[in-house]
């Protein structure tokens, strides 16, 4: 046995083949297939991103008009236009203006003559709504109430795009779900990973790590009919769904992805540092509340930043059981409208490539870069943390 | 030597098969309309062997996306179809949609049944809705706030109703959206305060109101008489659009017999109204 050679344990390849470590082809193939894969959900994402994007670039760069009346050239005037005016007129792409004939141009012809006069005569008929002051500034339309200055509502003679009620809408219901499922999550992780018992560690952390499996439609179902019912009994508010149902239900999604992450924070702290404190006559609750959870700090707030990233892009919950009306409200117990339940619920009627169509893709965007960062952020705190222990305990 | 006698015969099976299954109708759109499509399709199948006839819904807008791209022979709408969307057909295929009436529908306004208001005129419920009145005792109830229900503005009722109620004017952006008209009048059958509206085939655990004109005219129910001869005030046909080039042969065929007493017959099944005689060609 002493004369074994020095590489002894990679010659013993698979199957027997004697060839070393490159010897074993059925390994070299599936961990190349897995790289690959890799590879290809790095650029999955990266290509839904550039299509998001690509949806929304003509909107963000100011390039749609919503206006509701246009300027308008009757149809047997068409003669008179130059090919480029005619083509600028009708909004066309060179290629396209090409391949349609005479009788197809004046068919667009006479569709925006009729739509010029079905156009409303309001004075807000002629503004582009899809400009920047329009989404985020406050407006007072004439054909919606003086009170209401941020409107959010795309159909109709004039498409009002306001974002704020979107955007308070979304922000009320993750509040309110992280209000309710933060110290939940918490304190059950630090009693999982700290205080108890590992028999009972052994039920309790795969039981609440169950909810994540529950899919988020039950679950808005479940607000929708028994949670809604019973916190207007007990609350009293008028309108039965709003943001505080719908908070709600969406904190019991939320709670299994803080709990999991908190909890592996709080484990990952070595034990050597319990057992120093409990050696210096700290008890168990002070070895856990005072220098256990300060030495996780960041893993906890990462698990916080994912559980917002989670809770602000959940939908099916949010869609069912949040009321979905548009309202410019900081109340709790108003119906409320989120960012993900309007793009569910409006997509699928939206002219395909009109200022509706975009608008959606533009919010889409919005919620795809906060979620993006947010999840960057948690991550990133994340390795630093575990390389900051790491780092110490050896 | 025989297995080359099977295969031939399995080949000429195939191209039977291939040649006897030549029709084939695709139907996309109005998710209003879907039940009724598909029972039209399966009463039209049942006669026409030979013609395959799919139906799905997806929204009036998915079935103008798919009239456009060419992957549906027909589209469903539960509303015009709106100049943006002439607009595309016209590039995609040089002519704009034909459009075919295929039946009437009646909309109600739903209350609780254990409110006390029986009827309301057309300026009333516009102003409910609206948002300006914002409490029942206003229109002759009890003294407590009202709680509206309306759809999502994707669906073609939503539309409709803000066009020809409201005239054009906004939904009160207190009013709670519901996916459906079951849900609206479910949510309106539990809040005794609350109003909805959507299809008059709909209304068990709620209470159709009466609605009148305006002050001076009778409050009529939205009966079917009362729907097909005109005297019921909200009321919308429901569209199926069709590119020219397609419309020939079987299309065609089918076309015409959704708008035949046969078809139109079906329509009362699903709970809409069938066309007045005149619109029947």
């Amino acid at each position: 046995m002493t004369n074994v050679p020095h590489n002894a344990k990679r010659t013993v390849g698979w199957m027997g083949i004697h060839r070393g470590h490159k010897a074993r082809p059925v390994e070299w193939l599936a961990e190349k297939f897995i790289y690959l894969i890799s590879l290809t959900a790095i650029l999955m994402v990266f290509l839904i991103f550039v299509f998001v994007a690509r949806e929304a670039m003509p909107l963000v760069m100011g390039k749609m008009n919503s206006a509701a009346a246009r300027p308008v050239i009757a149809a047997k005037e068409m003669d008179k236009l130059k090919p480029d005016e005619l083509r600028d007129y009708l909004g066309l792409t060179a290629k396209e203006f090409q391949q349609l004939d005479k009788e197809a141009l004046t068919a667009l012809m006479e569709v925006r003559e009729e739509e010029a006069k079905e156009a409303p005569k309001d004075k807000d008929a002629t503004v582009n709504t899809t400009e920047w002051k329009y989404l985020l500034g406050a407006h007072h339309w004439s054909d919606s109430r003086p009170e209401d200055r941020y409107v959010w509502q795309p159909i109709g003679r004039i498409h009002k795009y306001n974002l704020w009620p979107l955007i308070i809408g979304s922000l009320k219901t993750t509040i309110v779900a992280l209000l309710f499922s933060v110290p939940l999550a918490l304190a059950a992780a630090i009693y999982v990973s700290q205080l108890s018992s590992p028999s009972l560690k052994e039920w309790l952390k795969p039981a609440i790590e169950l909810l994540s499996g529950v899919p988020s439609v039950v679950l808005g179902f479940f607000g929708l009919i028994v949670m809604a019912t019973f916190l207007q009994g007990t609350f009293g508010y008028q309108s039965r769904l709003n943001a505080f149902v719908a908070g709600i239900a969406l904190g019991l999604a939320v709670i299994p992805v803080v709990f999991s992450i908190a909890e592996d924070a709080l484990t990952s702290v070595p034990r050597s540092y319990t057992q120093a404190a409990l050696a210096l006559g700290a008890s168990k609750w002070q070895a856990a509340w005072q220098i256990v959870l300060p030495a996780a700090a960041p893993g906890v707030f990462a698990a916080v930043v994912l559980g917002f990233g989670r809770a602000i892009g959940e939908t099916m919950v949010v869609l069912m059981a949040s009321g979905n009306a548009s309202i410019m409200s900081l109340s709790l117990f108003d119906s409320t409208r989120s960012i993900t339940a309007t793009i569910a619920a409006e997509l699928a009627e939206a002219v395909f490539g009109g200022h509706h169509y975009r608008m959606l893709f533009l919010i889409g965007a919005m919620l795809f870069i906060v979620t993006f960062l947010t999840n960057l952020a948690g991550d990133l705190i994340m390795h630093r943390l575990k390389g900051r222990l790491e780092g110490r305990a050896k | 030597m025989k297995a080359l006698k099977s295969t031939s015969l399995l080949a000429a099976a195939l191209a039977l098969a291939v040649s006897a299954q030549a029709e084939n109708i695709t139907v996309k759109g109005s998710d209003t309309l879907v039940v009724l499509a598909q029972k039209w399709a399966e009463a039209y199948m049942g006669k026409h062997a030979d013609t395959k006839i799919q139906v799905t819904g997806g929204g009036s807008g998915t079935g103008f996306a798919a009239l456009q791209n060419k992957t549906t022979d027909l589209a469903n709408a539960s509303r015009k179809i709106k100049p943006a969307e002439i607009t595309t057909c016209i590039k995609a295929f040089g002519k704009r949609p034909t459009e075919y009436k295929v039946c009437l529908d009646g909309l109600s306004v739903f209350v609780s049944a254990d409110n006390a208001v029986k009827e309301l005129t057309v300026a009333q419920i516009a102003d409910i809705f609206n948002g300006k009145t914002k409490n029942w005792k206003e229109v002759g109830g009890a003294d407590a706030p009202i709680t509206v229900y309306s759809r999502e503005n994707s669906s073609g009722t939503y539309e409709f109703f803000k066009e020809n109620v409201l005239q054009g004017k906004d939904f009160a952006s207190s009013a709670q959206t519901m996916p459906g008209t079951a849900a609206v009048l479910q949510a309106v059958a539990k809040d005794k305060n609350g109003i909805g509206y959507g299809g008059a085939a709909y209304g068990a655990g709620a209470k159709h109101l009466a609605v009148k004109k305006d002050d001076a005219s009778p409050a009529i129910e939205p009966t079917e008489d009362n729907v097909i001869k005109g005297l019921y005030p909200i009321w919308r046909y429901l569209y199926v659009y069709v590119n020219p080039a397609l419309d020939k042969g079987e299309v065609a065929k089918y076309l015409t017999w959704i708008r035949s007493d046969e078809g139109q017959k079906i329509v009362k099944d699903v709970g809409y109204f069938p066309l007045p005689k005149n619109l029947r060609e």
